[in-house]
């Protein structure tokens, strides 16, 4: 605003074609997302008479309605709700426990050294790198001979195991940046190792916390190698529901359903990232707490 | 009784030695203070003795008591950092209150003993801040009460000052020395700053490299050093060592200096200090000069049997303000010298200058410990 200098026509046009590539690159990316929703509120005839970017003769959500509850997905023909409710049922208890777990592992591997805590923190690295269809013949052994195969239970320790690394990772890596003096201060004022880490670390792990529960959220809730293999008929996440309703053969292909069933399954994450995406940022560049 | 016995402690992080032999015992109400140069071990020692390091060898014993292989919360110390290490998300109150939480003491004594505390370092007006709140100053009084808000055996404070600009820490220094006075509890503390040391300390332990050079009063060890490190270290501006043959009197020993005029003269060393010397006579001693033995000629001291007065030529000077700081030459090499502003000869020019060698030391040039 208090800049008086005169712009010259040069900055101007190089300003605009900025902003040009900006809108363009902005839109490419928003094309899906508008297909997707202008197909679903369309009829099946204005699909098949219109072309895929026009808009819709008459709006309506005959598709959403029947995506929500009537759609087949396979043999039965419920829609995707139950397997709505089925994906937070694994992704509620599953982010909370490998959280909390990778809490703790950060904390105990920052603040309560051991020999070889290193190394052991290098090993768990790994588990970040490791793809998952290498795990899944192990974890399906795993999951028979403890008779949690094909259940929620099954499903949310598979994600629990496989998130672990990742939070651990998180977490560790902020609490390093917490000096150690305040846990020995709390020790010398009688602290043990749980209290400490109730009273003292978790207090200020806010940040971190966000970052970790939008990542784990955000991969378990998309997952769908993991849900397919190990969930069972009546446990299955959304991710595979949507690939069976898609998929389902019989009759016509209502793409306005699988626009709306594909839009439901990635409302959630929408949901979460544009609630506290600003804190995911803000909690990735969060330093050191002043004491 | 002694309050705390640090015998032959070592302490090793890998292959490096950190702590070698350490010995000290301190009695009740005493105020130890560790002094040397950075790392040389004395935060390694403070959380040997709070029990948040384990030691390699050796025992510590507090009021009697070995607690070599006790948790810090059963040793029954307060500990101030140097970082403060406020917990951030509680209030001070909060932060004062929660070593006796975890003692198990009852809610309302834990208020009175906040109450009192807060009186007494006068910040009952930001308990209910969080430490990110506080100025420096104030962090400092709080992390203070949170040690006091206990009645510990020992309180530790590893340089608990050394974060404050100035002012503040000659005002906290007063208070520290007061509450010292007032509660009479043992305190060992570290500190860079040799002021603080001169005048908080009971005794002080001078290290260096993980050994404790010398364990004495502040007075001893300013005017009888062990070697020239402990020598150089305490005292600002530093002791004088002057290379000088020791040559023989019709008294006994002396040393020879020679000024910037080139005229030689031969000053007797005092008879107590002579017990070691015989061994190097005509040869090169470093004589330990501070600066404020080599003065302006003050006429009433002037028949003590130990000064002398001899005239050089000043080659700078620095004025200070309550006195001026002027440098010479003896022996070829630069010595300062402390005098009084209104008696300083202009620069490059001479004056007589008195020197009190009642309190010179000399010290081995190769070995640099004291001789006499
Ligand atoms: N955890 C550790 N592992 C290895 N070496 C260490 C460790 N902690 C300290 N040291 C080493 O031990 C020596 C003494 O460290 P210490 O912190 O006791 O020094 P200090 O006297 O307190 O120094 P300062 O005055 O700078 O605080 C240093 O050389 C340091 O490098
Ligand atoms: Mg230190």
């Amino acid at each position: 605003m208090t800049n008086t200098r005169p712009v010259s026509t040069g900055e101007r046009l190089a300003r605009g074609g900025i902003y040009a590539i900006l809108i363009a690159a902005a839109l490419v990316y928003l094309l899906p997302l508008a297909v997707m929703l202008l197909t679903s509120v369309k009829t099946l005839d204005d699909i098949r008479t219109g072309n895929i970017l026009s808009l819709p003769v008459e709006i309506v959500f005959d598709a959403w309605h029947k995506a929500w509850s009537n759609a087949c997905t396979g043999v039965s023909c419920n829609g995707v709700s139950g397997f709505f409710w089925n994906s937070f049922q694994i992704v509620i208890p599953a982010v909370l426990i490998s959280t909390f777990v990778g809490a703790l592992n950060g904390y105990a591997l920052t603040k309560w050294r051991f020999k070889g805590s290193e190394l052991f923190f290098a090993l768990m690295l790994f588990g970040c790198f490791i793809p998952f269809q290498v795990v899944l013949l192990p974890m399906a052994q795993t999951l028979g001979y403890v008779g949690l195969a094909n259940t929620t239970t099954g499903l949310v320790f598979v994600h629990v195991v496989y998130g672990i690394a990742f939070t651990t990772l998180f977490f560790r890596n902020f609490y390093v940046g917490i000096p150690n003096e305040l846990v020995l201060a709390a020790k010398l004022d009688g602290a043990g190792f749980f209290t400490i880490f109730w009273r003292i670390l978790l207090p200020v792990s806010a940040p971190i916390i966000v970052v970790c529960i939008i990542w784990q959220f955000t991969q378990i809730w998309n997952d769908f190698l993991f849900g397919v293999v190990f969930s069972g008929q009546d446990t299955k996440p959304i991710t595979v529901a949507l690939n069976n309703l898609v998929n389902t053969t019989t009759g016509v292909k209502e793409y306005n359903v699988d626009m709306a069933a594909a839009i439901i399954a990635a409302l959630p994450t929408l949901v979460v990232y544009v609630a506290a995406g600003k804190y995911f940022v803000r909690g990735l560049t969060a330093g050191a707490v002043k004491g | 009784m002694s309050a705390l016995e640090i015998n032959k402690v070592f302490k090793d992080y890998g292959k490096v030695r950190v702590l070698k032999d350490i010995n000290i015992s301190i009695d009740s109400g005493e105020f130890l203070i560790l002094v040397g140069p950075s790392g040389c071990g004395k935060s390694t020692l403070m959380n040997a003795i709070a029990g948040l390091d384990d030691i390699t060898a050796g025992e510590i014993r507090i009021g009697g008591d070995d607690v070599t292989h006790r948790s810090p919360k059963d040793r029954d110390i307060a500990m101030v950092f140097q970082s403060y290490a406020l917990y951030p998300s509680m209030s001070v109150r909060e932060n004062i209150a929660f070593g006796l939480e975890m003692r198990k003491v009852a809610k309302t004594e834990r208020d009175q003993e906040v109450e009192r505390v807060a009186k007494m370092l006068q910040i009952e007006h930001l308990l209910d801040r969080k430490p990110a709140q506080l100025s420096g100053g104030q962090r400092q009084r709080v992390a203070m009460g949170r040690a006091l808000a206990r009645k510990p055996k020992i309180y530790l404070f590893d340089e608990p000052l050394s974060n404050l600009d100035a002012k503040l820490r000659v005002e906290m220094r007063t208070e520290i020395k007061k509450l010292h006075q007032r509660l009479g509890t043992t305190i060992v503390y570290v500190t860079h700053d040799q002021i603080e040391a001169m005048t908080l300390a009971d005794r002080i332990a001078v290290m260096k490299d993980g050994v404790v050079l010398q364990l004495d009063s502040p007075q001893n060890i300013y005017d009888n050093p062990v070697n020239m490190f402990v020598a150089g270290f305490m005292g600002s501006p530093a002791m004088n060592f002057i290379k000088a043959p020791l040559v023989k009197l019709d008294q006994g020993y002396g040393v020879s200096l020679t000024n910037q005029a080139g005229d030689t003269y031969a000053l007797p060393v005092p008879q107590a200090k002579q017990g070691s010397l015989d061994g190097w006579l005509n040869k090169e001693v470093i004589l330990g000069l501070r600066p404020e033995q080599i003065t302006h000629v003050m006429p009433h001291r002037q028949s003590e049997p130990f000064c002398h007065t001899l005239p050089c030529r000043v080659e700078v000077a620095e004025p200070t303000g309550a006195d001026t700081l002027i440098e010479i030459f003896f022996n070829g090499q630069e010595v300062d010298a402390r005098i009084e502003p209104r008696s300083q000869a202009p620069v490059g020019q001479v004056m007589e200058l008195m020197l009190d060698m009642s309190k010179a030391v000399l010290f081995n040039p190769e070995t640099q410990d004291r001789l006499a």
